[in-house]
């Protein structure tokens, strides 16, 4: 799996060289969070209660976006011929990948994560172990999945809309899992949380494994 | 007597229902220089790819040192180097982050002498720590060509590598090939450059619509007119 | 077997079916008339099932084996599956208007059926606007795949919403809380003819798909030839 570290190391660098245009993936997540608050213009009281649900929507909805553009440099210049005519496989660039996304992922719920409490008066001090357990849990699924199909999606017509279609169905135990988990953390702590912390690591085994076996379909002509 | 590094047979390859490839035969031995000529959209680039192990190929039988690769060519993708219209080279790394992520890919051992030698050799030691975004044409066609000479490969496949050098980067170049098929490589070149290959090359063929119609030796008067001879004529029926 | 057996056996369930659901079954109790919907759908519910299984079925012989049937299954059993699936979720709230007095509700059956029908729409999606490329079947492949695999994982999740109606998910219970023998047999014989109409419709669509390759295979046959002679 050394071909994995290689990819994420080299996909991290680009990364952090076009820092500027991952911002504003930072940003827009900010204005959905935003957008969604003042939608509901909720009490002061109401708030912490939108919390879960703000939170993940924002999420997955910004890190489908930047998951897209994570292939998207893989398309430019072709360089996906690069890794596919080295010895490296395709399974390695899966794994690789999905790190990267991972990180990026982790950037986004660090930005994100604040701000909600801060906008939703939500006391995260307490709560933050076991809310960075749920959003572990639902980044890895989410990333599993988004990986395999960021590839799909970049490759055909409509792309912008074809991920997102495809994506958000097969998300929802996701979503769910990670809403009803935070949820419960931000009211009562870890117990109330088992049954949806269970759901997503059920997903998060099955389809990190599921990704793995199916991505050489994919991004092998 | 060992696997020749290309043995193609009727391949073919479709795409949404139109024939890019009909039945090319091919076989390319160590040692030897193909150069592949054609009009544009006579299928040069798909049998290239095909060739690469980007493309499958959607009939016949291709066998890259001997491996089908319908079985799976992961392990001579090593010996591989391919260089198409596009450079594969990530526009926001430097030149030499470029050729060290390849390097580390192949495993290789000595991977900064290398990665140096090939800088040098490409001209590129004083752009090496620039991203690859800010190279000229010529430059990122250099560096594409050093990312694939990086792992010394026996088999090189060039799409137009020509394209974008100016005439002293195009001398090294064939130079190099040159060097290169002496060593034992095999290589297959895609170009329009007949002045610059056709000393170099061990043979040339023609494609057209998607066929082979013409393989041969000669100076590049000789092959420019059997390539007119052979692709020249359009509509009539069944010349073979 | 295609055109000489399906359609006459699938005709004659189906009247028989009719026939017991408005002849011959009684009226349920809570219910009324509008309660004979449920016959049709929730056999039309276990027809989508089905078809989805046998998405996930076809794609993956499609992608150990590259069978070209394989593929056409595929995308004959998402159509029809789609098309079952719409007809659960159209009868349901007709079904749910005059009883529960709301056309919807977001109860775990019903959230996991529309969930279905949106990632089997996305399957459809992807094959109707993905391109030309031949690898869109391999993608959607991919995709009955995932899907499939996705299904108990999204039962599980969608009992952890807050079911609205739990008294009428019993009374909905799947057939096995009818306590009248002629409402069994009636769910028994819907279920037969509804099935029966889906696995021909499938195998139409299949046929269909199967022909039109062969007209695009032998129109790659004459052009190759024409394309030789230059």
């Amino acid at each position: 799996m050394r071909a994995a570290l290689t990819i994420l190391r080299k996909d991290l660098r680009i990364e952090w060289r076009t820092k500027e245009s991952l911002s504003s993936f930072v940003v827009l997540g900010i204005l959905l969070l935003v957008v969604f608050t003042v939608a509901h213009d909720p009490t002061p009281a109401e708030a912490p209660a939108l919390a879960p649900a703000v939170l993940w929507v924002t999420f997955v909805f910004t890190g489908i976006l930047g998951i897209q553009r994570g292939f998207l440099l893989e398309r430019e210049q072709d360089c996906l011929a690069g890794l596919l005519t080295a010895p490296v496989d395709p399974a390695a660039i899966y794994a690789g990948k999905l790190a990267a996304n991972l990180v990026l992922l982790g950037v986004l719920e660090a930005v994100v994560v604040p701000l909600v409490g801060l906008l939703l008066h939500v006391e995260l001090g307490a709560v933050l172990p076991g809310l960075l357990l749920a959003l572990l849990l639902g980044a890895v699924g989410f990333a599993a999945l988004a990986t395999l199909f960021a590839a799909v999606a970049v490759r055909v017509r409509a792309r912008e809309v074809m991920l997102p279609l495809l994506l958000l169905p097969l998300l929802v135990p996701v979503l769910i899992g990670g809403v009803k988990a935070t949820a419960a953390v931000l009211a009562g702590g870890l117990a109330g949380a088992r049954d949806a912390l269970g759901v997503l690591l059920a997903f998060d085994a099955i389809f990190v494994t599921a990704g793995w076996l199916l991505f050489p379909y994919v991004v092998r002509d | 007597m060992t696997a020749p590094p290309i043995r193609a047979v009727g391949l073919t390859r479709w795409f949404a229902g139109t024939p890019v490839l009909g039945h090319v035969d091919l076989t390319v031995a160590a040692g030897e220089l193909v150069v592949l000529l054609g009009p544009n959209g006579a299928g040069k680039t798909t049998l290239l790819r095909v060739l690469a192990g980007l493309l499958r190929p959607s009939g016949g039988e291709l066998a890259l040192f001997g491996v089908d690769v319908r079985r799976g060519a992961d392990t001579v993708r090593g010996r591989l180097g391919y260089v198409g219209h596009e450079t594969a080279c990530y526009p926001d790394l430097t030149g030499a982050e470029n050729l060290a992520f390849y390097a580390a890919l192949f495993a290789l051992r000595d991977a900064r002498a290398r990665i140096a030698e090939l800088l040098a050799w490409a001209g590129l030691e004083a752009a090496a720590h620039r991203r690859v975004r800010t190279y000229s044409r010529g430059m990122q066609q250099r560096l594409a060509l050093a990312r694939a000479l990086l792992h010394r490969p026996a088999l090189l496949l060039l799409d137009e590598p020509f394209t974008g050098l100016d005439p002293e980067a195009a001398e090294r170049l064939a130079a190099r090939l040159a060097a290169l098929c002496a060593e034992g490589c095999a290589l297959v070149l895609v170009t329009h450059d007949l002045e610059r290959t056709a000393p170099l090359a061990t043979r040339t063929a023609v494609l057209h619509r998607g066929r082979i119609v013409w393989q041969g030796t000669g100076d590049a008067a000789a092959i420019a007119a059997a390539y007119r001879a052979a692709v020249g004529e359009e509509g009539g029926c069944g010349r073979r | 077997m295609l055109d000489r057996i399906l359609p006459p056996l699938t005709g004659l369930a189906m009247l028989a079916a009719l026939w017991l659901v408005f002849m011959v079954v009684p009226n349920e109790a809570q219910m009324g008339v509008v309660q004979r919907i449920f016959y049709f759908h929730v056999a039309a519910a276990w027809a989508a099932f089905l078809c989805f299984f046998a998405v996930a079925g076809a794609s993956a012989v499609y992608l150990w084996r590259g069978s070209a049937r394989a593929d056409q299954l595929a995308i004959a059993a998402a159509e029809v599956g789609v098309l079952f699936c719409t007809l659960v979720l159209v009868t349901g709230p007709i079904w749910a208007r005059p009883i529960w007095g709301v056309w919807w509700t977001w109860d775990p059956r019903l959230t996991m059926t529309v969930i279905l029908w949106a990632i089997y729409a996305a399957y459809l999606m992807l094959r109707a606007f993905g391109g030309p490329d031949e690898a869109v079947a391999r993608y959607a492949a991919v995709l009955g795949l995932v899907g499939t695999l996705d299904i108990p994982v999204i039962h599980v999740s969608v009992r952890l919403l807050q079911g609205m109606h739990p008294s009428v998910l019993a009374a909905r219970g799947g057939g096995s809380g009818l306590a009248d023998p002629a409402m069994r047999a009636a769910l028994w014989v819907s279920a037969l003819a509804v099935l029966l109409l889906a696995a021909w419709l499938v195998a139409l669509r299949a046929r269909s798909e199967r022909l039109a390759g062969e007209v695009a295979a032998l129109r790659r046959l004459v052009e190759g030839r024409r394309g030789g002679g230059a």
